[in-house]
């Protein structure tokens, strides 16, 4: 994974509360077997309205989504977290993100930022009255920047540790590889086993 | 009492409980703690891309025997002899079926006796057990938490990381107590209990939370009912739901293939009797329920909170205080073609959807039966009654269970997903309204452009005859 400090670009105002992942991605897009190739499936059946925020031109070449609350509950599908970072998305600012959603977006570069709704009213406001306007996401000092608006957000930090080195998890992990292995020696005899296969 | 020089334990919840038994790591400085995994579920829609990891890195799976895969999302429910028509389903299919042969992975695929919905398929084979960890790429993983299991839907990345380790990081859950004291009434179910819970506390109420369930009317539902109660956990926000193992989840598991057996059993059940939440244990959070005044539930809107009493109405956004909820229902009501004021029961469907990891087990099918028996189906009213699994079908059978649907005008299907989610041939049309089973009434969940009302199997059994929404009450006189 790549290193994450800052993103700068075109912020997008979603201005809806509670999308969920099936919003994000219908189901019918998961059928790929791939990571990538998902930016036209981001939002598609919103995109087929031609008022949807994301099909005005002044937004073209995103980079960070400004949201309402509970953004990204429902379905675990990951697949909408690569279809935001397939549309060009590397950061979304949101009052409140689904649990599944955000731990997924911090193993993919995705910054997601918590933000207060009162700032996000504010972000919107902003980015409606300059459709296109640029605004940065600052992971080192956690605040967003947009002209002399400066909104605070919170991110986990041990998720932020991780963006900022750009650390895969799987890595880390098996640094543990002792310890995991003496837990298992550990375990109860009648825990389940899949196999072999047992008919009663 | 204890001895002075030995502190006596804090009293812990059940969840804490299961956590510190599966710690192998303790986070310092504000880092996660490294959990066990005693079970891992996998499908075929979240776990392509985790594979390739795998082959990619030159990892192995580092324990087949605690992993298991089944096809549920894609897989059509009739015709199942034939291959799959959608090329992408096939393929994404035939990658799960390439991917555990080259693995290793016990994999039921479609037309197995044992194939069928994973959240069926776990319990079923008495793989799920109560103080385990369960984890699977689906959100209703929570299902699995009526066992006293953790149990939660994780991503793809984790789905490889388990893979890999078999342990996952996980920064530690506050716990949230939603006590449902009393005795439903006849025509009430658990699936009635979830939805007015959910209702209750919103669809975002548990996020950051593992809910348990507890109180008399949670005590007294069957299994089946309470896999119904922890499936929809995630559907207020909570990853996971749990319910204290008893004499009922005992009964249940005892003698199922996988299900420990001589010292083995009596060893697991010392163990799970230390499991239920220790008198004087604190949540985290408390909500109650008064079961004894619960009606049947419906969902109006589209999120599962938003939901009322079958006998209410369609409610006015205008007097929702909360500017966000207020504008939901508002963009809800127009997607939904629902004008406020509307008495629920007014409103006609065009489907009725029987099945789900929610509602498709065989105890749902009965009741679903027991109210159809005898009736023909509303005319132009499509239903589909889809079991979990092959063996909830069987079984069914067995009980003659598919003659009553038959007869009553209904499709008997085969065992999936099915239409729960747009992802296999059973969907909406776009503009149909649907009764259904399931566990989420999101825009095009069931299809683009269909419009979802969550009920209970009675609900849907007595919708079907009537064609508008309705509870079997107002099937008498």
């Amino acid at each position: 994974m790549e290193k994450f400090t800052t993103v700068t670009g075109v912020g997008v105002p979603l201005r809806r509360s509670a999308v969920d992942t099936d919003q994000i991605i219908p189901a019918v897009f998961l059928k790929r077997v791939t990571k990538t190739g998902f930016e036209d499936a981001l939002f598609a059946n919103w995109r087929q309205d031609p008022t949807f925020v994301l099909n005005d031109d002044a937004y073209a070449g995103a980079r960070v989504l400004v949201a309402g609350p509970n953004f990204g509950t429902g379905s675990s599908r990951e697949h909408a977290v690569w279809a935001l970072r397939d549309y060009g998305f590397d950061a979304v600012l949101s009052p409140k993100f689904g649990d599944i959603f955000r731990g997924n977006s911090g193993k993919q570069g995705l910054v997601t930022g918590q933000i207060s709704e009162a700032d996000c009213e504010l972000l919107w406001s902003a980015m409606e009255s300059q459709p296109g306007i640029e605004l940065t996401v600052d992971l080192i000092e956690r605040h967003a920047v947009l002209g002399d608006l400066v909104v605070p957000f919170d991110i986990d930090d041990y998720v932020r540790w991780r963006l900022l080195e750009g650390l895969d998890d799987i890595a880390l992990t098996l640094r543990n590889e002792q310890a995991i292995t003496d837990f298992e020696a550990s375990r109860a005899s009648w825990l389940p086993k899949t196999l072999p296969v047992r008919h009663a | 009492m204890g001895s002075s020089t030995q502190p006596v334990p804090a009293p812990r919840t059940l969840a804490e409980k299961v956590w510190d038994d599966h710690l192998v790591v303790k986070g310092e400085d504000g880092s996660p703690d490294l959990l066990y995994i005693d079970l891992h579920l996998v499908h075929e829609v979240t776990s392509p891309q985790a594979f390739d990891g795998l082959r990619v890195a030159g990892r192995p799976v580092r324990r087949l025997d605690l992993t298991i895969a089944t096809e549920d999302h894609n897989t059509p429910t009739q015709n199942i002899d034939r291959p799959i028509a959608d090329p992408t389903s096939r393929i994404q299919i035939e990658t799960l079926r390439t991917n555990a042969a080259e693995f290793g992975m016990r994999l039921h695929s479609l037309g197995d006796l044992e194939q069928g919905i994973v959240h069926v398929v776990g319990p079923q084979l008495g793989l799920t057990m109560p103080g385990i960890t369960v984890v699977c790429g689906d959100s209703h993983t929570s299902t699995h938490g009526a066992f006293g299991a953790m149990a939660f839907g994780i991503g793809t990345s984790e789905v490889e990381h388990v893979l890999a380790t078999q342990t996952l990081p996980l920064k530690a859950f506050k716990t949230m107590a939603i006590t449902v004291d009393g005795t439903l009434r006849s025509g009430v179910t658990a699936k009635d209990i979830i939805l007015a819970v959910i209702a209750q506390i919103g669809a975002s109420g548990g996020q950051g939370y593992v809910l348990e369930f507890r109180g008399s009317a949670i005590r007294a539902l069957s299994m089946e009912g309470r896999m119904t109660v922890c499936n929809m956990s995630i559907e207020a926000g909570a990853r996971a739901g749990m319910i204290a193992p008893d004499e009922t989840t005992y009964a249940y598991l005892k003698g199922r293939d996988h299900a420990p057996e001589g010292v083995d059993w009596d060893d697991a059940v010392a163990y799970w009797n230390t499991l239920p939440t220790d008198e004087g244990a604190v949540f985290d959070a408390e909500v109650f329920l008064d079961a004894n005044t619960l009606d049947p539930f419906v969902t109006w809107g589209t999120n599962p909170g938003q939901g009322v009493s079958l006998s209410d109405s369609v409610p006015n956004p205008a007097e929702i205080a909360d500017a966000n909820d207020r504008a939901a229902a508002e963009r809800a009501l127009q997607y939904m073609d629902l004008v406020a004021g509307t008495p629920m029961k007014e409103i006609p469907v065009d489907a009725v959807f029987m099945g789900s990891c929610t509602n498709s087990r065989i105890e749902d099918l009965r009741a679903f039966a027991s109210v159809i028996k005898g009736h023909t189906k509303a005319e132009g009213v499509r239903v589909m009654v889809v079991p979990g699994s092959a063996r909830v079908r069987i079984e069914a059978e067995a009980e003659g269970l598919h003659t009553i649907i038959e007869e009553f005008g209904a499709e008997w299907r085969f065992a999936g997903c099915s239409m729960c989610l747009g992802m296999n041939p059973d969907q909406l049309a776009p503009g149909e309204r649907c009764a259904s089973t399931s566990n989420r009434n999101f825009e095009g969940r069931q299809g683009k452009g269909g419009r979802t009302h969550l009920v209970s199997p009675l609900v849907a059994a007595a919708t079907a005859i009537r064609g508008t929404l309705s509870s079997p009450a107002d099937l008498e006189g």
